[in-house]
């Protein structure tokens, strides 16, 4: 695997092997010394065009661990700035000796781009593009969700609910993408305006009500961020209508099944789609979520760096 | 001296021999020994009323001299230059500036195209009528790239240019339906993650035009029109006997929105590539004349504005010298004739222009024709006349390839090769 863009370029095999490959690679999270030397003398960049400080540090952790150095690497969007291209940008770096660019950008297909348009030869993760992909969070997501059932292979059978702006969500799309490959059944719910078209057939049940949907009893609720700029576009009345629609409230959380998990990729809105009373229950995956986010990164950035086809 | 074309074969099916003399048809029949032209369909010259010329202001993508090779290249013999160069094309100065540099290249007729709005930013009227009296006799106006969508500014410009015959080419985009649009919206574009450009953006503007068209009883042409729905809308305000004329680009023919799957720029083009089922009504409506014209939109851009992200590239694509190998895939191989043909991409654009001494292939009228070999069959380059490269149609083998243009009696094109 030399590039991580999105989850459709994975099969079933492959995403399984990642997860694997995760699962191992957290023992080292345990031990003392925290470090590989599996990437020593490889060198990492995070590319983030848009700010965001967890994912990565996520993958800055993930890299260390497995003795790479890391270049952080923050810049602006080419055409607004009128700076660099991405085409230049990308080739500096590459002429600086970065093996794989770790890319988080505002356009869809971005991290595509650089993968495919023959720029550069560097291995291209995906840290989200748009509201394309983020599919180091769909596997991170699959990895909690894996452990807390506890199976040791696919997700078949699991139930999933993903709740909130699907719109504007990569979370979202690589999520369905990849809960269908392993197997799980997904819905997703929130306001029509939120709701993209042709969500379907990526593989998702649509439901326009939360509360008929948590009926069906689904063994994980994925809670997604709405982002403050979203308020203001019309998309719903208000947020207190939002709220009381669409979050996971006290009262939405007392009638959930006790074995329902419940996961949010952060950050959270506290008290508008998510109650701390949920958010801090044990049936909450949230710190799970971010302790695997390590592993799994580990298990990509080895994957597209050592992997047996490099 | 004349030059008699020997054994041409006439858009009705016909052979003959066409006779030239001091720019126009003398004759048209039985005589004798000339250029050999057998094989070859006879046609009007081709006229595009859709072509960016990039001049004045964008002369890296195109010039009106580099434009104008590629527009004779492919077998035109006039090209309506639209107004979006900077400066805009929207007074009197600009659009003479367009036309004398037309006439300076000496390739085809360059017709420039006025402004609707001052600016292009559809606030106010553009001085449509300095621009129709000026030398340059400006007919269509049009502010292509943006929709003119204030209904009372469209509403008044439909009325104003009625005085001096003139029409309207719409660019029919409403544009809170599509802030942002990137492409097709659906299915795709949802798991592209790309925001979508919704087909009723189109067909709102151009029901509602349609409507001030019918109560002000000015005349409108629609611009590219891309959807199965806007070619229903153009059917029923035909029928209603609205003076709306529409046209189809043919990238719109033949492409769809899942070239856009890899996020190359090549194929971002706006209004965007829709699905299959949208160019099969295009198709149909091409063959039973609900769409008039064929419009290129030649919209050449230099190298740098494509080779980066799928949203920060330009919109557009280059079409002059592939268009009429496009059609004949659309209209010969859809079981439409050669006279169908010359009326979509020369005659009916001619009239709706109001080109004086374009469009017709008949004695006495000046010598504006194309001789295509219709058997021939090429790959298309993406290297051409034009400036730019942005071709996505390169790679492809199409039907048909310009063997003679003819421009006021004077060859720009001859056995394939364009005049230096």
């Amino acid at each position: 695997m030399k590039h991580l863009i999105s989850i459709s370029d994975l099969t079933k095999a492959q995403a399984v092997k990642l997860l694997d490959d995760a699962s191992e690679l957290s023992s080292v999270n345990e031990r003392e010394v925290k470090k590989l030397p599996a990437l020593r003398g490889k060198t990492v960049v995070n590319l983030f065009f848009e700010n965001s400080t967890r994912t990565r540090i996520s993958f800055e952790v993930a890299a260390k661990r497995l003795s790479a150095d890391v270049i952080n690497f923050s810049a602006q969007t080419s055409s607004l700035s009128k700076g660099e291209s991405l085409k230049d940008t990308a080739q500096t770096l590459e002429a600086l000796g970065a093996h794989a660019i770790v890319v988080r950008h505002p356009y869809s297909g971005a991290a595509h781009a650089l993968a495919h348009r023959g720029w550069i030869s560097s291995s291209i993760i995906n840290a989200g593009d748009g509201s394309h992909e983020h599919p180091t969070q769909a596997l991170l997501d699959a990895l909690t969700l894996r452990q807390a059932f506890g199976l040791n292979a696919d997700l078949s059978g699991l139930n999933v609910l993903i709740v909130g702006d699907i719109l504007h969500s990569r979370v979202a799309r690589s999520n369905v993408l990849l809960l269908n490959l392993l197997g799980a059944k997904v819905t997703v719910a929130g306001p029509t305006t939120l709701m993209p078209n042709g969500i379907e057939k990526l593989g998702a049940t649509i439901s326009h009500n939360f509360d008929e949907a948590l009926e069906q009893k689904p063994d994980a609720v994925m809670m997604l961020r709405v982002q403050k700029e979203r308020m203001q576009g019309s998309f719903f009345p208000s947020e207190r209508e939002y709220a009381k629609n669409w979050a996971l409230s006290s009262e939405r959380f007392r009638r959930l099944s006790s074995s329902t998990r419940i996961l949010h990729p952060g950050p959270m809105n506290r008290g508008f789609e998510i109650a701390s009373e949920a958010a801090d229950s044990n049936q909450s995956l949230v710190l799970k979520q971010v302790a695997n986010g390590v592993s799994v990164r580990m298990a990509v950035l080895y994957a597209t760096l050592a992997g047996e086809e490099n | 001296m004349s030059t008699i074309l020997s054994n041409v074969t006439l858009a009705n099916g016909k052979s003959a021999d066409i006779e030239i003399e001091k720019g126009v048809v003398t004759q048209i029949g039985s005589l004798g020994k000339g250029i050999d032209c057998s094989g070859l369909i006879a046609l009007p010259g081709f006229v595009d009323l859709h072509t960016h010329l990039r001049q004045p202001g964008f002369e890296a993508s195109e010039t009106v001299l580099s434009g104008s090779r590629s527009a004779a290249a492919g077998g035109y013999t006039a090209v309506l230059a639209m107004a979006n160069t900077m400066p805009v094309a929207d007074s009197a100065g600009v659009v003479e500036q367009v036309m004398q540099l037309g006439l300076e290249a000496g390739y085809c007729q360059v017709q420039p195209i006025g402004a609707v709005t001052k600016g292009l930013v559809g606030e106010e009227l553009a001085a449509l009528g300095s621009m129709a009296n000026s030398r340059a006799q400006v007919r269509v106006f049009s502010d292509d790239g943006n929709c003119v969508h204030d209904p009372l500014l469209m509403q008044r410009a439909l009325q104003y240019v009625k005085s001096f015959d003139g029409v309207i080419a719409q660019h029919a985009q409403e544009p809170k339906l599509t802030q942002g649009a990137q492409m097709n919206d659906g299915a795709l574009a949802t798991e592209l993650g790309l925001k979508g450009w919704p087909a009723v953006a189109e067909e709102a503007i151009i029901a509602r035009d349609a409507l001030l068209a019918e109560q002000t009883g000015s005349r409108l042409h629609i611009c590219h029109l891309t959807t199965a729905g806007a070619v229903d809308v153009v059917r029923w305000a035909k029928n209603r006997g609205i003076a709306i004329t529409a046209e189809v680009t043919p990238h719109h023919l033949m492409l769809t929105e899942e070239s856009v799957r890899g996020y190359n720029p090549i194929y971002k083009v706006n209004p965007p590539l829709r699905t299959k089922e949208d160019t099969l009504a295009l198709r149909e409506a091409l063959l039973d004349g609900t769409i008039d014209v064929l419009g290129t939109d030649h919209a050449p851009h230099s190298a740098e504005k494509k080779d980066c992200e799928w949203e920060a590239a330009a919109f557009g694509m280059v079409a002059l010298e592939h268009a009429a190998s496009v059609l004949q895939d659309v209209i010969i191989g859809g079981g439409g004739d050669w006279e169908l043909f010359a009326k979509v991409i020369s005659s009916r654009a001619a009239k709706i222009a109001r080109l004086q001494g374009q469009g017709a292939l008949a004695v006495g009228e000046p010598a504006n024709l194309t001789l295509i070999d219709p058997a021939a069959k090429r790959v298309i380059e993406s290297k051409t006349q034009s400036k730019s490269e942005n071709n996505p149609f390169a790679g492809m083998e199409l039907p048909g390839k310009v063997i003679h243009t003819i421009y006021r009696g004077e060859f720009t094109v001859r056995e394939g090769a364009l005049r230096a």
